[in-house]
C-alpha cells in the first residue's frame, strides 16, 4: 500500500501524519490523531455523524480520503469549544434544549450547525429543518435539536463575540467558508 | 404539573451526560483503543440458503497483516451454553452457532472471521476467502406466503428443529390466557355487529446511530476476560460470555461507557460478538469488532414484520362484547432471544385500555431464511398497531365516529381496579382522561368541520387517535434491581447500579431521585453504571423500567441511608433523629438552627469516630436496596395525529402530533418528553419511510441509508404534550415511559391517513405508506372491512 506524509492543521495544531492512500479522513482523525469525537454512523455519507470542517466547509469525513486534506485547516468537534472548555453557543443550546440523548450523532450535528449558522445567522424554522436534514438522529425526534438551533442563533445574535472562533486557525477556516 | 415538585424530582434538571458528549469526549466502544488489538471482519453469506461446498482461507492468510482466519471448525465446538439471564435457561431455543457450519441460513450470516492489524487489512482478507455454495430453495414468506412456509416440511430453515413453525399458541401463556373460549363463539354468533380485518406491519429496524461493537481481551495470567461493549446490559454480556466459554461470571469484567442508542438491538450480545469473545479467549488475544452500517442493516437483527387478524363483536350501541385475534410473525433464522416471538405479550396486552369482554388469542411464528428478530422498542407493539386500527375500522363499519367508539369502550375511573380479558389488573391508569385531553388539545370536533370544508376544495385532511396501556414487566431479573449507595469519607455520595443507559439520561434522573430523597446537593452524587466490577447484578436498561424499578430502588436505598445519617447525627447532636432534617447535605435540629452537622462530619464519625456510637449502629455509611417490583407496571397515553395527503403525489404531511400521557410522577419532565418524541418519530419513520425489503430469493435490497430511509428533521412536526399525573403505588410513584412513543404512534398515523382517504373507501391495512402506496390506495378498487 502506498503511504503518504500528510501535513495539515487540526484544531489549530500542525499535524504530520503518515497515512495509506486509501485511509479516510475520518479514520485518520480517529485512529492516528485519536480525535474520537468524530463518529462513524454509516460510512457512506448519509448520516452526517462524521461531519468536520475542512477549510471552513462542513464535509463528511467518511467520504474524503485523508490525503485530500493535505495542507488544509480541519476543525473537529474537539475544536469547537474554546481552549478553556467554554462551550460554543450551539453546544450550550444542545444541553439547554435536550438536543441529545445517546449523544452519538451529536458531534456531527454540532459541527454542521456551526457551519449552517455561519451562513444563515437568522434562520426561519423551515431553514433550520432543511439545514439539519443532512444529519440523522435516532433518539430525539429532532425536537430538541431544532429548538437548540433556534436558541443558538438567538444567542449568537445577542452576543457577537460568540461568532469569533476559539483560535486563529478555526477563525481562518470560517472566514474561508 | 407534577404531583411531586421537589428541589430535583419533578424538575427539568439539565443532563450531566451532556458536557462530555457535546464536546466530542464521550467514550463509545469504538473510541477504546487497546495496544496490540486485532481487528475483526466477517465473511458473510451472499445467499439465503445453501450448502457450503468449499471454504479456502489460504489466500486471505497470505495477506500481510492478517493474523489468522477462523471458521466454524475453529470455534463452534467450544461453545458451551447460550441462554440469557433475561430469558432463563429453560426457554425453548432454536439452533445457535458462532459461525455458519456446513450450510448458510440467511444473507449476512457470518461464515469466517479475519483477524488483522486493521479493519482495512481484515476486509482485504475477507475478499480473498474462496467460498462456494450449492444454493437451495430459500424459505421465505416473500416467496411462499406465510402458510406456505409453515407447511413446508421439505425445506427447513433449521433441520434440527423439524419444522418451520417456531411457536404456536394457545399454550401456557400466562394469567388468564385460555386454550379456547366457547363463550366467545356464542357472542360472535349473536352480536349486533361483527367486524373482521387483518393488519400487517412490515419489517423495520432499531437502527441505533452507533452500530454494535465489542472489544475483548483475555488475560491468561489473571484468568480474566475484559470486555468493552456497546450494550444495554453489561451483566447480560458478562453472563453470556462466561457461559459461552465455560468460566465464572466473576472472571468476566464488562464495561459499557457511552452507548449510542440501542432500542432493543443491544439487549443481548450479537452472535458475532459471541464469536469475537470466543476467539479472544481461544487465542489469548485482544480483539475488536465494530459492526459497519451494512452489517447492521442486513444482519444486526430485524423487527416488526407480522400481521394480526381481529374479529370484534359489539352490541347495537357499540359496546365491545368479544374479540378474537390471530397473530402471525416471521422471525427470521436466528432470533436474538428465545424463539424470538413476542406473541405471548401481544396476546396478553391486546385489550389495552378497553373492556374486551370474551376473548381468544392464537398465534403462529415461523422461521425463514432472513435476518432474525431482535427486540425493538415495544417488541409486542403489534397489539396497539392492530387494536387501535381496529377501533377505527370497527367504528367506520358500524357508522360511529372513532372517538365516540373509544369513549364507549375505554376503561373509566369507576371501573378501577380493572381486570382485563387477559387477567391483567389496572389500578392507577387513566385512559379516559388521556383520551379526553388529547381530543380537547387537538380540537377534535372543530377538526371535523375543518376537514369537511377542506374536502370541498379537494384537500385531504385526516385525524387519527391511538390509545394504549404501556406495560413494563417486573418479573424475573427485570423485577429486582439493586442500587448500592454510600457516603464517602469526604461526604460525597456514590451510587452504583446495574442499569445500562444508552441515551435515557439515567445518570441524571437517578441522581435526581437520590439527591432529593437523601437531602444532598445533586452535584455531590457520583453515579456509576455500566461496569460489572462495581455495580450490583442488574438486567440493564430496557423494557421501560428504569424510572419505576431502578428509580424505586434508588429511592428506597436513599431512605435507608438517610435514616442512618440521621441516626448518627442524632448521637452527635444529642437529639432524637425524629427531630432532624437533612437538606443539601447539612443535618439540622428542627427549631434549633444553630445545631447542625455536615454530611462530611457525619461520615467522619461513621468511618473513624464510630466509638461514640452505640453498638446498635454499624460503622460506615453504605447501604444496598434490591427492590421487588410488581409483576406488571402500567402507564397510559393517547396520541392524536393530523395529516394532509396530497392526492396527486401521495405525499403525507404530518400537520400536528400530540401526546397526552400519564407516566405518574415525572422525575424529569424534559427527559420524559424527550423519550416520547424519540419514540413518536420512530413511528413516523416506520409508517412512512422505513422498510427493509427482501426479494423472492432472500436477497436484501435495502442495505444502505440511501435505500433504508430514516426520517430527518424535515419530516417531523413539532410534538405537543399533555401530562396527566397519577402516581403509581411503587416507591416514588414512577411509571414506564421509554417505549410508548414508538408503540402508540404508528396506529395514530395510519388512522389519520385512513381518515384522510375515507372519500376513496381505501382499505388502509399495511405500511409503509409511501407516496406510491398512497397513490395506489387512492386509485385502487374501493373495499372496506367486511361487516355482518
Amino acid at each position: 500500500m502506498s503511504e503518504h506524509i500528510l501535513h495539515l492543521t487540526v484544531n489549530g495544531e500542525a499535524q504530520h501524519v503518515l497515512v495509506e492512500g486509501r485511509k479516510t479522513l475520518a479514520d485518520m482523525l480517529r485512529d492516528d490523531l485519536r480525535l474520537t469525537g468524530t463518529h462513524l454512523g454509516c460510512e457512506h455519507g448519509v448520516c452526517g455523524a462524521c461531519t468536520v470542517l475542512v477549510d471552513g466547509a462542513a464535509v463528511r469525513s467518511c467520504l474524503m480520503f485523508a490525503v485530500q486534506a493535505h495542507g488544509s485547516q480541519v476543525t473537529t468537534i474537539e475544536g469547537i469549544a474554546d481552549a478553556d472548555g467554554g462551550l460554543s453557543a450551539v453546544q450550550s443550546a444542545f444541553r439547554e434544549c435536550h438536543g441529545l440523548q445517546c449523544g452519538f450523532c451529536t458531534p456531527g450535528f454540532i459541527v454542521s450547525i456551526e457551519s449552517f449558522l455561519d451562513a444563515h445567522p437568522d434562520p426561519s424554522d423551515e431553514d433550520i429543518r432543511e439545514g439539519i436534514s443532512g444529519n440523522l438522529c435516532r433518539c430525539t425526534g429532532y425536537q430538541g435539536i431544532i429548538k437548540a438551533v433556534r436558541l443558538a442563533a438567538e444567542t449568537r445574535a445577542a452576543t457577537p463575540q460568540d461568532m469569533s472562533a476559539p483560535d486563529d486557525a478555526v477563525s481562518d477556516a470560517r472566514v474561508g467558508a | 404539573m407534577t404531583a411531586v415538585a421537589g428541589r430535583y424530582v419533578g424538575q427539568s434538571v439539565k443532563r450531566r451526560e451532556d458536557a462530555r458528549l457535546v464536546t466530542g469526549h464521550g467514550r463509545f466502544v469504538e473510541d477504546v483503543a487497546w495496544p496490540g488489538t486485532l481487528h475483526v471482519a466477517f465473511l458473510r453469506s451472499p445467499i439465503a440458503r445453501g450448502r457450503i461446498v468449499n471454504l479456502d482461507v489460504s489466500a486471505a492468510l497470505a495477506v500481510p497483516g492478517v493474523h489468522s482466519v477462523l471458521t466454524a471448525a475453529d470455534l463452534n465446538e467450544h461453545a458451551r451454553e447460550w441462554w440469557q439471564n433475561m430469558i432463563g435457561k429453560d426457554a425453548p431455543m432454536p439452533p445457535k452457532r458462532l459461525l455458519a457450519e456446513h450450510d448458510v441460513r440467511f444473507v449476512g450470516e457470518a461464515i469466517a472471521m479475519v483477524l488483522a492489524t486493521s479493519r482495512y487489512v481484515a476486509e482485504d482478507g475477507v475478499e480473498l476467502i474462496d467460498v462456494d455454495f450449492e444454493a437451495e430453495t430459500p424459505v421465505l414468506v416473500e416467496r411462499a406466503g406465510f402458510e406456505g412456509v409453515a407447511a413446508d416440511d421439505a425445506n427447513l430453515v433449521h433441520p434440527e428443529w423439524g419444522s418451520n413453525v417456531a411457536q404456536a399458541l394457545p399454550g401456557p401463556m400466562g394469567p388468564g390466557m385460555p386454550l379456547d373460549n366457547p363463550a366467545l363463539e356464542a357472542v360472535l354468533a349473536s352480536a349486533a355487529h361483527v367486524v373482521t380485518e387483518t393488519f400487517t406491519q412490515h419489517r423495520y429496524l432499531c437502527v441505533p446511530m452507533e452500530s454494535q461493537g465489542i472489544n475483548v481481551r483475555w488475560d491468561r495470567h489473571r484468568e480474566r476476560l475484559e470486555i468493552v461493549s456497546a450494550t444495554q446490559s453489561p451483566h447480560e454480556v458478562r453472563s453470556c460470555a462466561a457461559r459461552l466459554i465455560g468460566i465464572n461470571d466473576s472472571q468476566v469484567h464488562v464495561v459499557a461507557d457511552d452507548v449510542g442508542g440501542g432500542f432493543g438491538q443491544k439487549m443481548f450480545p450479537a452472535t458475532e460478538e459471541l464469536a469475537v469473545i470466543m476467539a479472544a479467549y481461544r487465542l489469548g488475544a485482544a480483539l475488536r469488532w465494530i459492526e459497519d452500517r451494512n452489517e447492521n442493516l442486513i444482519a444486526g437483527g430485524h423487527a416488526r414484520n407480522e400481521d394480526l387478524t381481529m374479529t370484534v363483536a359489539t352490541d347495537e350501541s357499540g359496546k365491545i362484547l368479544g374479540v378474537r385475534a390471530h397473530h402471525r410473525e416471521d422471525i427470521g433464522a436466528f432470533p436474538a432471544y428465545a424463539v424470538g416471538s413476542s406473541a405471548s405479550s401481544v396476546g396478553m396486552y391486546l385489550p389495552g385500555p378497553y373492556g374486551f369482554g370474551e376473548y381468544f388469542f392464537s398465534s403462529e411464528a415461523v422461521f425463514t431464511n432472513t435476518c432474525g428478530r431482535v427486540a425493538y422498542r415495544g417488541p409486542w407493539m403489534m397489539e396497539s398497531v392492530a387494536r387501535e386500527q381496529m377501533m377505527d375500522v370497527t367504528a367506520l363499519a358500524i357508522g360511529m365516529d372513532p372517538l365516540e367508539f373509544r369513549r364507549r369502550n375505554v376503561v373509566t375511573p369507576d371501573q378501577l381496579p380493572f381486570t382485563t380479558s387477559t387477567g391483567l389488573v389496572y389500578e392507577t391508569v387513566t385512559p379516559q382522561a388521556t383520551l379526553e385531553q388529547a381530543a380537547e388539545m387537538v380540537g377534535y370536533d372543530a377538526f371535523r368541520a375543518e376537514q369537511a370544508e377542506a374536502r370541498t376544495h379537494g384537500r385531504l385532511l385526516g385525524i387519527g387517535l391511538s390509545s394504549y396501556i404501556e406495560p413494563s414487566v417486573g418479573f424475573g431479573i427485570m423485577g429486582a434491581e439493586q442500587v448500592d449507595l454510600r457516603i464517602d469519607y469526604d461526604g460525597s455520595v456514590v451510587a452504583t447500579t446495574g442499569s445500562g443507559s444508552h441515551g435515557q439520561s439515567v445518570e441524571t434522573t437517578l441522581s435526581q431521585v437520590i439527591a432529593e430523597t437523601l437531602g444532598v446537593d445533586i452535584d455531590k452524587v457520583v453515579f456509576t453504571q455500566g461496569d460489572t466490577a462495581v455495580a450490583p447484578f442488574g438486567s440493564g436498561t430496557g423494557g421501560s423500567r428504569t424510572a419505576a424499578v431502578y428509580g424505586g430502588a434508588a429511592r428506597e436505598a436513599s431512605v435507608l441511608l438517610r435514616n442512618k445519617v440521621l441516626a448518627i447525627a442524632a448521637e452527635v447532636l444529642e437529639a432524637s433523629s425524629d427531630d432532624l432534617d437533612m437538606d443539601l447535605g447539612v443535618v439540622a435540629v428542627r427549631g434549633n438552627p444553630g445545631a447542625t452537622i455536615s454530611l462530611a462530619d457525619v461520615a467522619a464519625v461513621a468511618y473513624a469516630g464510630y466509638t461514640i456510637l452505640p453498638e446498635s449502629i454499624e460503622p460506615g455509611l453504605d447501604v444496598s436496596f434490591r427492590i421487588r417490583a410488581p409483576m406488571f407496571m402500567f402507564s397510559n397515553a393517547t396520541h392524536a395525529a393530523v395529516v394532509e395527503v396530497d392526492p396527486v403525489t401521495g405525499a403525507v404531511k404530518v400537520l400536528r402530533y400530540l401526546v397526552s400521557e400519564d407516566c405518574g410522577n415525572m422525575i424529569n419532565p424534559m427527559v420524559v418528553e424527550g423519550q416520547i418524541a424519540g419514540g413518536v418519530v420512530q413511528g413516523i419513520g416506520g409508517v412512512f419511510y422505513e422498510n427493509f425489503v427482501y426479494d423472492a430469493d432472500g436477497n436484501p435490497l435495502t442495505t444502505t441509508f440511501l435505500d433504508y430511509l430514516l426520517p430527518t428533521a424535515a419530516e417531523v412536526p413539532t410534538i405537543e404534550y399533555g401530562h396527566i399525573v397519577t402516581p403509581s403505588p411503587t416507591p416514588g410513584g414512577f411509571k414506564p415511559i421509554g417505549e410508548g412513543g414508538a408503540i402508540n404512534s404508528p396506529a395514530a398515523l395510519i388512522n389519520a391517513v385512513r381518515d384522510a382517504l375515507t372519500p376513496f373507501g381505501a382499505r388502509v391495512v399495511s405500511q409503509p405508506l409511501g407516496p406510491q402506496q398512497i397513490v395506489d390506495l387512492i386509485k385502487g378498487p374501493a373495499s372496506s372491512a367486511e361487516s355482518i
